[in-house]
């Protein structure tokens, strides 16, 4: 391939990564293969599936339809960026878990990045507003009643953990890490 | 399904990109938000040898609004401009038709210039900009020049920019007091291309009679097209508007195609349905926002 390669740096999920790409290379590709970032799914590659949904710069955009260059130096958050390093899942995570808003799980990754950067903008959503919210990402299996359950314990949640759902999840463990700022309510719910 | 090889240019203020833009020529294409583009080039419908990015350009990420017209750069995206108070204030009908635009994810990156100059017959905004009668802002090295929807608009996904062009803005001028506004459109699924879309537009007087009625069509003609229905409208109370007349006249003027989704009977018949709805939604509007004040005295 004679493609020229462009150096481009992206801060994903807070850490800058660098990677030589041709200027063609989808940000979906260039967090697949070039960071071997894989929990961002590709799906359809013409934007109306949602499955290679991220946020950058906070706000939810499809990595398919974005090239890698175009968003050099800009932050990028995928799923990995989302549960706490201890594992704890994010409170969107855990309500897709809790509402079985996932079967095959394809999709999910690009409805919990498009549900994160949804209850950031809107934190209470109506039930027809989380329909609009979820309406450009598909899932084939769940017949997205769940998923819609999902979002409104999501926000629930969110709301009592005073969390920006874009952040990384709270570590819900009862040690918490060094120079971690304290974390009182988590500690409370965890004992 | 991969893009096929291109040459990227960023430019990063004005002079830069309309330099590039006269050196790649017929062989360049603006690329902003890039939701129409990129698809394209997935499916490799396109395959432009340099692209011109001007998300950095310097200048063009503003919305401007006035008490005459809202005024939007060319990399200002449609979540932006969707939730821009003061051109809400001014003008309504931007917030609503921008909702119907894709689905929010595509907006949060889609640029309003960018779909108007991709010229989709299909699109809300050309529609809108055509309604309002309003104009986009042109430049390239040669000089600048302003363009009417009639003069942007050539054919389906065609405009009439040249390939050193660069369509810097686009102006919305703000309706006159008493009009109030509407969009109808039915999709398969909210978000997806509408089978048939109308926008309109309906000024009142003092005593709530019809004075103005304009409707604009998307989906239904290779333009958008823009029928004025002030003289079959005129003088009409705005909550017993009897729109069904026009709105058989109005449908006449658009040119629907048959496709997978719709015949273009099926789209014809809904042309008319949506437009008696959104006349009847239009001059509702127009008399909320009409001050009791106004009312009173006119």
């Amino acid at each position: 391939m004679s493609d020229e390669l462009h150096e481009v740096t992206l801060v994903v999920n807070g850490r800058p990564m660098t990677a030589r790409v041709p200027a063609r290379r989808l940000l979906s590709d260039a967090l697949r293969h070039d960071l071997e970032l894989t929990g961002t799914h590709v799906g359809c590659e013409h934007g109306v599936c949602g499955a290679c949904t991220v946020l950058v710069d906070g706000r939810p955009t499809r990595s398919c339809l974005t090239f890698a260059v175009m968003v050099d130096g800009q932050e990028v958050t995928t799923v990995e960026g989302l549960a706490a390093a201890d594992g704890t899942l994010h409170p969107v995570q855990q309500a897709f878990h809790d509402c079985h808003g996932l079967q095959c799980g394809f999709c999910t990754p690009g409805f919990v990045m498009s549900v994160c950067g949804f209850l950031a903008d809107n934190p209470d959503p109506s039930d027809d507003e989380v329909t609009e919210g979820i309406s450009g990402n598909l899932c084939r299996c769940t017949g997205y009643q769940n998923i819609r359950a999902a979002v409104k314990q999501a926000a629930g949640t969110l709301a009592e953990q005073g969390l920006d759902p874009r952040q990384r999840a709270r570590s819900a463990s009862l040690a918490p890490e060094q120079g971690a700022v304290a974390q009182d309510d988590d500690q409370e719910a965890a004992s | 399904m991969k893009p096929p090889p291109f040459t990227y240019r960023r430019a990063t203020d004005l002079d830069e990109a309309l330099a590039v833009l006269a050196e790649v020529g017929d062989d360049g294409k603006v690329l902003a938000g890039g939701q129409s583009l990129v698809p394209l080039l997935n499916f490799r419908l396109a395959a432009p040898k340099f692209l011109v990015d001007v998300n950095r350009v310097a200048g063009l990420d503003s919305v401007e609004t006035t008490d005459a017209h809202v005024r939007v750069g060319a990399t200002v995206r449609h979540a932006d401009l969707e939730r821009d108070t003061a051109a809400h204030a001014a003008n309504p009908l931007l917030r609503r038709a921008l909702q119907h635009v894709a689905h929010p994810v595509i907006r949060n990156r889609g640029t309003t210039v960018g779909s108007i100059a991709h010229a989709d017959p299909a699109g809300e905004m050309p529609a809108v900009l055509a309604l309002l009668g309003g104009h986009g802002e042109v430049a390239s090295t040669r000089g600048t020049r302003t363009v009417t929807p009639d003069e942007l608009f050539v054919g389906p996904l065609e405009s009439s920019l040249g390939p050193d062009e660069l369509l810097t803005h686009v102006v919305f001028p703000t309706p006159p007091a008493r009009t109030g506004s509407a969009v109808e459109e039915l999709a398969r699924r909210h978000g997806d291309y509408a089978m048939a879309g109308v926008v309109a537009l309906v000024g009142l007087d003092g005593d709530l009679h019809v004075t103005s009625a304009r409707v604009a069509y998307l989906g239904l003609s290779g333009v958008p097209v823009v029928v004025d229905l002030g003289e079959q409208l005129a003088g009409q109370s705005h909550d017993a508007l009897e729109p069904a007349d026009a709105a058989a006249e109005a449908v006449t003027h658009t040119d629907p195609q048959d496709d997978i989704h719709a015949t273009a009977d099926y789209r014809r018949h809904l042309a008319g349905v949506l437009t008696a709805r959104a006349l009847r939604s239009a001059a509702a509007d127009a008399a909320a926002r009409t001050p009791a004040t106004a009312k009173a005295t006119t």
